[in-house]
């Protein structure tokens, strides 16, 4: 006899839609499992026949024929056991499923029919979703997460003898509630805060601008000066997240099975921190089956880069393709996925090796020094770095002092109401934030009243600016008018822009060639 | 024999040796003093050469007692090259290097007076006017941005008063003073660690290249030395050597600029040290130096009376005037220091809002008042 059931697949951080089918017919006693099966989805074969046997059903030699349709993806993780039992039950008539055609299941089964938690989930339960399946079968410690899909009944198998028991009945079957799922509010989920950072007032009023903006931020100071605490405290002061963000970080963080147990969705926006020892594998995502990697699990957040020089200069360089495309792609023999990178960068670094220059009382490290300290970060990451901050030491009244400073809510307060306006600007446009305005963008959104289209033109020609480095303060400043509530950039916006600019000239040098080199005549 | 040109022998002659000198000057393992002392007591360094040739026994040679183990072993294996160094010579005159020893008339004449004064100078550009007063400006590498100006300043102004100014073409205070010179009226010379044919470090190629046109470049390592660590102190004497004072602006205690300062002293010349902070490492030198005697330049003048030069201009190294600024700016001006000074500080302490204090720093900046270290360090300009 022939049955079918529903289950789901992932492809990079996507579910789809699988049939698994089993057929059991007269021959010789032999289980088939065909499809395009990685190994462990191959083993299901023992554990279900053990699972079947363990769980009181005492199948009679025949020979049965299982398929996961379509069969030229390749499937992989074990989350085929249960349906592939369930199939196996109805095809041998032990089952009846007319009642669960629109049902889909998904679960590892041990050896004692124990049915175990996968993966994924959220992706898996999104997709059947859309395949148009109105229940789940999921195993218990994968309810939650399950339940965190709208629209779509979840029922929660312990048991594979559970299961049967609750299939032979399909009127009497309820899902699980939602009411008691825990909803946490994007604003509570943080334990750090704006208000405990004292001082700072430059730092702290360039990650506002930062993130108003969705500007990528390089904090440059000495060892001590709080750059990592501000770095940390960005997410907090970003806009809430809304529901189609969070379930977006919730695919990535469920297919690396990062979700935090007894949380369905994560409700803040993350901040990934990788050492600088990192791999740019482990930075973009990939591995054979591809997972996502740092800047996917940072997207929608923020990924830090702390001793930015530090890191190994291919690392940093395949940072800039997801960082102009919000999104990456990794191609392997399977076929290509895409991950999400939308996420906003942050780095940190020392002005030089030992930290306090341009403390000249202090730093002993020579011109060469710095410049090839600093000469470890690619041009072309900087050229989309817009906000540069240089940080102080922080002094002994600031940390004593006790007065209330800024919290991190009335800063979102700011940053929100700045990207209302960026939102109304770029309407209908494939843009949402100033930070991506390109060049035509900025001459249509960036105008300059007369006089301070002088003053511009006096400040390019006395720091020698770059036509990217023009645009990168022109966007800026344009963030920072939207946080005034401008509509016209003003002299002031566009001087504190250029306070902002990257560290070209001073630290890279006028001449163009590094300091360490003899140069033939 | 006497190293002075046009006595006796003829044109061609001098000629000769000067190509033998050439040779001998291609030998690594050969310093100054001891190709001066083959010279002496071999009578002429065509006689080395001769000697060499018939690959003669060290023992058996004038040479015996002078020269160091392995010495004249290099000088013996040298003599296959020869010809290539003979080529080489001729070929400098169409490759615009000179090469100057103590044989020639334009040899400077102060630097004959130093005890192992070089034995050839490779050339590019002129050599210093032996008429006109020298004075040696030098100083740390990594130099602030006011002792940058200093130098910048103090070299224009004794180039206007024809004093050539000489440094080493290094980064910093070195540059700065070549920079400063070359905004004057007199020719300046860099005297380099690496040969003449090499731009070290290359950020300074285009004071190199202007520097062919207006002084000139002296080295007296081989063509293409690379600059090592080795070569500067050996340079350094050269530099306090062909001036008449060294002038030392911002220096570290135990720096190269020090070591300069005391070759100098041994050879006699006067030492001026810019005074600083007590509490400035870079000035820390500087400071002992006048401590220990050393003239405290506190103008151009102090220089230019010392080489019995009057000073027509008043140095005016004070700050900007202020008076065409409005009382804001004024205010911001005054809390502003020559060391630069994080915006943070420079808030607090004007109690002005971020996007006021930023307004007015842009005005400040663009109007020469200020300048800006990094991105968030002001300091005032001079």
């Amino acid at each position: 006899m022939f049955s079918s059931v529903n289950s789901g697949g992932l492809h990079g951080i996507d579910g789809y839609r699988i049939q698994v089918e089993a057929d059991v017919s007269d021959g010789l006693p032999v289980f088939h499992m065909v499809g395009y099966l990685a190994s462990e989805v191959k083993e299901a074969e023992q554990r279900v026949k053990t699972a079947l046997r363990n769980s009181g059903f005492h199948l009679e030699a025949r020979k049965v024929t299982i398929n996961l349709s379509p069969a030229n993806i390749r499937k992989q993780g074990t989350a085929y056991d249960l349906p592939v039992a369930v199939a196996i039950l109805a095809a041998y008539g032990e089952l009846d499923i007319s009642g669960v055609r629109d049902g889909a299941f998904m679960g590892e089964l041990g050896l004692d029919g124990r049915c175990k938690p996968i993966r994924g989930i959220l992706p898996l339960v999104l997709a059947m979703k859309q395949a148009g399946i109105r229940r789940c079968f999921l195993p218990a410690a994968n309810v939650c997460e399950g339940l965190a899909v709208e629209g779509i009944e979840i029922m929660k198998v312990d048991h594979l003898s559970q299961l049967v028991q609750m299939l032979s009945d399909p009127q009497k079957m309820i899902g699980e509630s939602r009411r008691d799922m825990q909803r946490g509010s994007s604003t509570t989920g943080y334990n750090v805060d704006f208000s405990e950072i004292h001082g700072q007032r430059m730092p702290r009023r360039a990650t506002e601008v930062a993130v108003a903006g969705q500007h990528n931020i390089l904090y440059i100071g000495p060892p001590g000066s709080g750059k990592s605490m501000i770095a940390r405290r960005i997410p907090t002061i970003m806009p809430s997240l809304s529901r189609e963000e969070q379930l977006e970080i919730s695919k990535v963080y469920s297919v690396c099975g990062m979700l935090p147990a007894g949380n369905a969705l994560i409700h803040t926006r993350p901040f990934r921190a990788p050492h600088h020892t990192i791999s740019p594998q482990a930075l973009t995502g990939g591995g054979r089956i591809p997972r996502p990697g740092e800047i996917s699990l940072a997207s929608r957040g923020v990924l830090f880069l702390d001793e930015l020089p530090e890191f190994q200069k291919c690392t940093l360089e395949i940072l800039r393709q997801p960082m102009e495309e919000h999104q990456i792609t990794i191609s392997r023999l399977y076929g290509s996925v895409e991950f999400p990178a939308q996420f906003m960068l942050a780095a940190a670094m020392n002005p030089c090796p030992c930290g306090y220059y341009p403390d000249y009382d202090r730093c002993s490290c020579s011109e060469w020094q710095i410049r090839h300290y600093l000469g470890k970060i690619s041009r072309p990451l900087l050229d989309r770095i817009d906000v540069c901050v240089e940080s102080e030491p922080v002094a002994y009244e600031d940390l004593k002092r006790t007065d209330q400073n800024e919290s991190s809510s009335q800063i979102r307060c700011r940053v929100e109401r700045a990207r209302e306006i960026q939102r109304a600007r770029f309407l209908g446009r494939q843009i949402f934030f100033n930070a991506q305005m390109s060049a035509q963008d900025i001459r249509l959104f960036c105008v300059l009243s007369p006089e301070d289209d002088l003053l511009m033109q006096q400040i390019f020609r006395q720091m020698r600016l770059s036509a990217r480095g023009c645009h990168r303060i022109l966007r800026v400043a344009r963030t920072i008018a939207d946080l005034d509530g401008s509509d016209q950039i003003g002299r002031a916006h566009l001087c504190e822009a250029v306070s902002y600019r990257s560290l070209e000239e001073k630290y890279w040098g006028r001449s163009g060639y590094s300091e360490n080199e003899c140069r033939r005549v | 024999m006497k190293m002075n040109a046009g006595e006796s022998e003829g044109f061609f002659s001098l000629t000769k040796e000067k190509q033998y000198l050439f040779w001998l000057c291609q030998i690594p393992s050969l310093g100054a003093t001891g190709i001066r002392k083959l010279g002496e007591t071999f009578g002429s360094f065509e006689q080395i050469y001769e000697y060499a040739l018939y690959n003669i026994e060290e023992r058996e040679t004038p040479a015996k007692g002078i020269l160091r183990k392995g010495q004249w072993q290099a000088i013996c294996e040298a003599v296959p090259h020869f010809e290539q160094c003979e080529a080489d010579f001729e070929r400098l005159r169409e490759r615009k290097i000179g090469f100057i020893t103590p044989l020639d008339e334009e040899y400077p004449g102060l630097l004959r007076e130093i005890p192992d004064y070089p034995m050839g100078l490779y050339m590019r550009g002129r050599i210093p006017d032996p008429d006109k007063p020298g004075v040696a400006i030098v100083g740390a590498r990594g130099c602030s941005a006011y002792g940058e100006r200093i130098a910048e300043e103090f070299a224009r102004m004794l180039s206007d008063e024809g004093v050539q100014i000489i440094s080493g073409l290094a980064a910093g205070i070195d540059g700065a003073a070549h920079r400063g010179a070359l905004k004057g009226k007199t020719a300046t010379f860099g005297i380099l660690g690496c040969g003449v044919n090499i731009c070290y470090p290359s950020s300074n190629y285009h004071l190199y290249e202007e520097m062919l046109q207006r002084g000139g470049i002296i080295s007296e390592f081989t063509l293409d030395a690379r600059p090592s660590a080795s070569h500067f102190p050996m340079r350094n004497r050269i530099i306090s050597g062909m001036v008449d004072a060294v002038l030392v602006v911002e220096a570290r205690e135990k720096s190269g600029s020090l070591i300069t300062a005391e070759l100098g002293l041994e050879q006699g010349k006067e030492i001026f040290a810019i005074p600083g902070r007590l509490t400035d490492r870079l000035s820390s030198g500087c400071n002992k130096l006048i401590q220990q005697g050393a003239g405290m330049a506190i103008s151009p003048g102090d220089i230019l009376e010392y080489l019995g030069l009057k000073c027509k201009k008043e140095l005016i190294l004070h700050e900007n005037h202020v008076n065409g600024l409005e009382k804001k700016e004024k205010m911001l001006y005054s809390c502003l220091d020559f060391k630069p000074k994080h915006l943070d500080k420079i808030l607090s302490e004007s109690g002005l809002s971020l996007a006021e204090c930023l307004s007015i720093l842009m005005e400040l900046e663009l109007g020469g008042y200020v300048f800006r270290s990094g991105n968030h360090y002001y300091g005032k300009r001079l």
